[in-house]
This record gives structure tokens, C-alpha cells and sequence, in this order.
């Protein structure tokens, strides 16, 4: 497959007071034209960086970039004709208006909304009523659909959208997601970059960042079937007790609240199931249920972070 | 748990104009609950929290908080809460032990409260070495944990976390949860808002708001089952999909 993307060894310091920060430390990966390619990872693991750098406004100190085949520094002004880039922070212009930011972007890149219309149709629809409202007076739902709009209004080949679904509720940030979906169908490259675990199943494939670094690149599922042991979810009558017994035993290696449960790993390679059941409930633990499971993106992170 | 009220709302109500951002909510919070405030964006959490808080007047309806009347005694109740947010927390370009004098001093504890406060936490947080660290130079997760223990300098009775675990990593995110579990066991009430939904799992009780009005509150076991679904995230859907109101 041809990359839409590739980064090679790239490292990227920044001085703060006396201080260094390794805020990228030896990044490598590629993403095809067309995939849908996450970046996982909670603040502070470089993402945003990454980013920068990739849309050219940001040199790395170490390392090189393409974008649609073209080099990060050499070629930044063509990238920059064919890259869409919606940053974390809101950054259009807040006392014009829908319609006027809109045509300020498209006439940028010579373009206008109705060219490249059937492109953002989908997203503009939802906040064309209030078209003539300024965009600092926009609900946030309607700020994020407006700067997609923006960023998507020159049909780029690749489009980067850092943390988009941040803040967002979870009926919001599902209707992102479907929406996602029908650009890639249109085929565009999507970067996006989330803090939200459950997210990275919804991507072709994802990059688990942590601390400037990647831990791992693969599939979601390729993730889940690396996880290194059996694990299993438990719940009891109290919870709360019941990490504490779980995290008091030396049989179980990790112990973890995961909604309604808690998953553990154990720390030998025979599963003394009946043996724990019985300890908890010679604790008092009453309605006991201990049930094998498949490992979540989110376990396979914090089992990552530990290594 | 005991059986004592630290919130007792009824027919609270905001209105901005002719908008209504807050409807006639009702509800009861016990001493030493761990609350979840759910709602989608827009919903009216914010609000609702801020009248809570005693930064904002209703327009109508009662509410008392921490033994306190919301129109008469809101600054009894300022001084009765704790309150921080991924947003507000502690000033980055003053050290840890900077942080506790100037909360504790705001708060108005006595030197020696504050040196005690000071030398509990750090020691529970592991954080000895770090008390003369600007804040600034902290990793995230230490951040919003040194923030939460700040927000309970002065022994609130309730403390409001308005999306306390936005943007931690996985491991720190279950570390602030389970100091969420200890201030609950200690008596503190926790009125927490989140966008995870595993995190609305670990709650006593959850209320969900859907344009301004509360739609559903119980225990995450009984709104699972009521709504006879997998768990709260299936819940949150259901309810938040029939929203007409987005906001941030």
C-alpha cells in the first residue's frame, strides 16, 4: 500500500526554564492512503507535536516526514495546499461568521463552497441555519462541525484532526465517529488523535502513544491478541473492598476497577480460580462472579505503561 | 453512608432570558455519596453546579447545601466545598507548598493546619520530594491528584469535581478514582461529572440531564435494568439521543 503518510525516527525537544522536554523520543510509523489511522494516548504523550510537525509548522530536531509523498521541510508549501488540519483548540475566526469563515478558507486555497459542496454537505447541512451567526457565539458541537467544514473545504488528501471528540459527550462523539467514517468512504486519509481508549477500535489501525513515545502500532484486534496473559473480570456486593482483597493477593499481578468490574491478571501461569473464589468469600464478599474475558484497548495500554 | 443530606434540591431552576437552562430538577445527595452529575453537552450540568457552588442565583426553587440555604447562606457554603475541575486547578507558577498556603490561607486555616495539611498530603501522595516543584513541572496525573487533595484542604463536607480525569492516562485516571473511594469513606460527598461512562459505574447514585430537566436517577445497577440494557453507557445513548439541545 502507498503512504499517505510516513515518519521516520523523528525526535523533538523543547526548552523549558532549565529543564529539557522530550516531547517526541524516535517516532516511526506510516499510514496508507485511505486508512482511517489513530493516535492514542492521554495529554502530554506528544500527539499534538506529532501534528505540528506533520503539517508543517513545526521542524523536528531529528528524523524526517512525508506527506502525500512530499518532505515536511523541503515541501512544506505544497503539503500545506493538500493537508486539512483541525487543531485542538477552536482557531477560526470568531467574529465572522459561519458563511464568512467558510468562504475565507475556501478562497485561501482558490477554491469555493460550491465545488467542493457534496464534500462537506453532510457536516455544513447541520449548521447551515445559522450560517449568519457569528462563529464565537456557536454552541461547541456546532464550533467542531463548522471547523471540520473548514478544513475539509479544499478536499484535501489527508486530513489531521487532533483530539476532535475531547470534552464531547457520548452521543456526540458517536456521531463524529460515523462521520469519520463517510469521509474515509470518500477517500481521504484521516489522522485523529483521542484520549478516549474506546475510541481506537473504531480506527484501521492506531498507535498507542505514552510519554513521547509509541509503545505499539497495530490493528485494534492485533492490540487485544498481544495482550500477554488470561484475564478476567470480577464483581462482588462491594467493590470497593474487593480491589482491596484482589490488590492484598499475592496470587493476583494487576487489579483494575473497569466499570462494573475489576479485571485482573494473576501472577503465576496456573489460574487458581476456585482457590480465589473461596479466599474472597471466606472474606465476606457475597453475589461473587468471576468470568473470563477478551482484553479491551484500554488493558493492553496500562498493560504497555507497566512494562 | 449515613442518612444525613449534605444536598437537597427542589424545583431548582435557571432561566437565561426565555431560556431555560436549568428546569425544576429534584434531588437529594447523602453525606459521603459518591453523586454522578451525567448529562449530555449543553444539558445544563454546568449551571446547575454553579448555583450549587453558590456562583449563581436561581430563578426559582429551593436548595440547601451542606446545611445551607443557596439564597441566604451562599457564602457559608463556599467555604463548606470543594471544587475543581481538568480546568481550574492549582497556579502553575507556584510550588506545591505555594499552592497549600494559598489555598489554605484562602480557606482560613492557621499555619500550623496548613504546615499539618502540607506534610499529610505530601506524604500520601508521595510527593516529599517534589514540595518546593513548581506545579508547572509536574506530569499531568500528579497534577489533577495534588489538585483534588488541595480542593479538600479546609475538610470540606462536599466536594465538586467537574470532569476531574479529562485527558489522564488509563492508570492515573483508576488512582483518582480510588482517592474519589477514600474521601467517600472518610465522609466527604463527591458530586462528580464525567464523559467516560466507566467512571459513572463506580458512583453510589447518577442522575443523567437531557435539556435542562433530570431524566433519570438511581444506583448504575438500577438504570442498567430499568433500561434493560449492558450498562451506563447504553443508558447515557438512550437517554441523551432524544437531546434538542448541544452546547458545550
Amino acid at each position: 500500500m502507498e503512504s499517505a503518510v510516513k515518519v521516520e525516527r523523528v525526535f523533538k525537544n523543547f526548552q523549558s526554564g532549565k529543564t529539557q522536554i522530550e516531547a517526541l523520543k524516535d517516532i516511526s510509523f506510516d499510514v496508507g492512503k485511505g486508512e482511517l489511522f489513530g493516535l492514542i494516548g492521554p495529554d502530554g504523550a506528544g500527539k499534538t507535536t506529532l501534528f505540528r510537525i506533520l503539517t508543517t509548522l513545526m521542524i523536528a530536531n531529528k528524523g524526517n516526514a512525508w506527506v502525500d509523498g512530499l518532505e515536511v521541510v523541503s515541501d512544506y508549501k505544497e503539503i500545506r495546499k493538500r493537508v486539512g488540519y483541525m487543531p485542538g483548540r477552536f482557531s477560526l475566526y470568531q467574529d465572522l461568521s459561519v458563511e464568512e469563515n467558510i468562504s475565507f478558507f475556501a478562497t485561501l486555497f482558490g477554491t469555493s463552497l460550491e465545488k467542493n459542496y457534496e464534500l462537506v454537505k453532510d457536516i455544513y447541512v447541520q449548521i447551515e441555519p445559522f450560517k449568519k451567526r457569528r462563529a464565537g457565539a456557536l454552541s461547541g458541537g456546532m464550533k467542531q462541525k463548522l471547523a471540520l467544514s473548514c478544513a475539509l473545504i479544499h478536499r484535501p488528501s489527508v486530513l489531521f484532526l487532533d483530539e476532535p471528540t475531547t470534552g464531547v459527550d457520548a452521543v456526540s462523539r458517536q456521531e463524529f465517529w460515523e462521520l469519520l467514517r463517510s469521509l474515509q468512504d470518500q477517500g481521504i486519509t484521516i489522522v485523529v488523535s483521542t484520549p478516549y481508549m474506546d475510541e481506537a477500535s473504531l480506527c484501521d489501525r492506531v498507535a498507542l502513544m505514552q510519554d513521547g513515545k509509541i509503545m505499539d502500532i497495530d490493528t485494534p484486534k492485533g492490540i487485544t491478541q498481544k495482550f500477554s496473559k488470561p484475564l478476567w473480570a470480577v464483581t462482588s456486593a462491594d467493590m470497593y473492598q474487593l480491589m482491596h482483597d484482589l490488590r492484598a493477593d499475592e496470587r493476583v499481578d494487576t487489579c483494575y476497577p473497569f466499570g462494573q468490574y475489576h479485571h485482573i491478571t494473576f501472577a503465576g501461569v496456573n489460574q487458581e480460580i476456585q482457590s480465589i473464589e473461596k479466599s474472597l468469600v471466606d472474606k465476606g464478599h457475597t453475589d461473587l462472579t468471576i468470568q473470563k474475558i477478551d482484553p479491551t484497548i484500554e488493558d493492553c495500554f496500562m498493560e504497555l505503561m507497566n512494562q | 453512608m449515613s442518612n444525613e443530606l449534605a444536598i437537597s434540591v427542589s424545583d431548582l431552576t435557571k432561566q437565561f432570558g426565555d431560556f431555560t437552562a436549568v428546569d425544576a430538577i429534584t434531588f437529594d445527595v447523602k453525606q459521603g455519596e459518591i453523586f454522578g452529575f451525567l448529562g449530555a453537552n449543553g444539558a445544563g450540568k454546568t449551571t446547575a453546579m454553579r448555583m450549587l457552588c453558590g456562583l449563581s442565583l436561581p430563578t426559582s426553587g429551593m436548595a440547601n447545601v451542606a446545611g445551607f440555604d443557596l439564597y441566604k447562606e451562599s457564602e457559608k457554603i463556599k467555604r463548606s466545598i470543594g471544587y475543581m475541575s481538568q480546568k481550574f486547578s492549582l497556579y502553575e507558577d507556584l510550588t506545591i507548598r505555594e499552592n497549600n498556603r494559598f489555598y489554605g490561607g484562602i480557606y482560613g486555616l492557621t499555619d500550623q493546619e496548613i504546615k499539618e495539611k502540607t506534610q499529610f498530603m505530601l506524604k500520601h501522595l508521595h510527593l516529599e520530594s517534589q514540595a518546593d516543584t513548581l506545579v508547572k513541572a509536574l506530569p499531568l496525573g500528579w497534577k489533577q491528584k495534588l489538585s483534588f487533595s488541595v480542593s479538600m484542604i479546609h475538610d470540606p463536607k462536599i466536594v465538586f469535581l467537574d470532569e476531574p480525569t479529562g485527558g489522564v492516562d488509563p492508570i492515573t485516571r483508576r488512582e483518582f478514582w480510588t482517592m474519589i473511594y477514600e474521601a467517600a469513606h472518610r465522609g466527604t460527598t463527591v458530586f462528580v461529572t464525567t464523559h467516560y461512562m466507566d467512571e459513572a459505574e463506580y458512583c453510589d447514585r447518577v442522575s443523567i440531564m437531557v435539556d435542562g430537566k433530570i431524566e433519570a436517577l438511581d444506583t448504575p445497577a438500577a438504570l442498567t435494568q430499568q433500561f434493560d440494557v449492558k450498562g451506563m453507557e447504553e443508558v447515557f445513548v438512550k437517554l441523551a439521543r432524544k437531546a434538542k439541545r448541544s452546547d458545550n
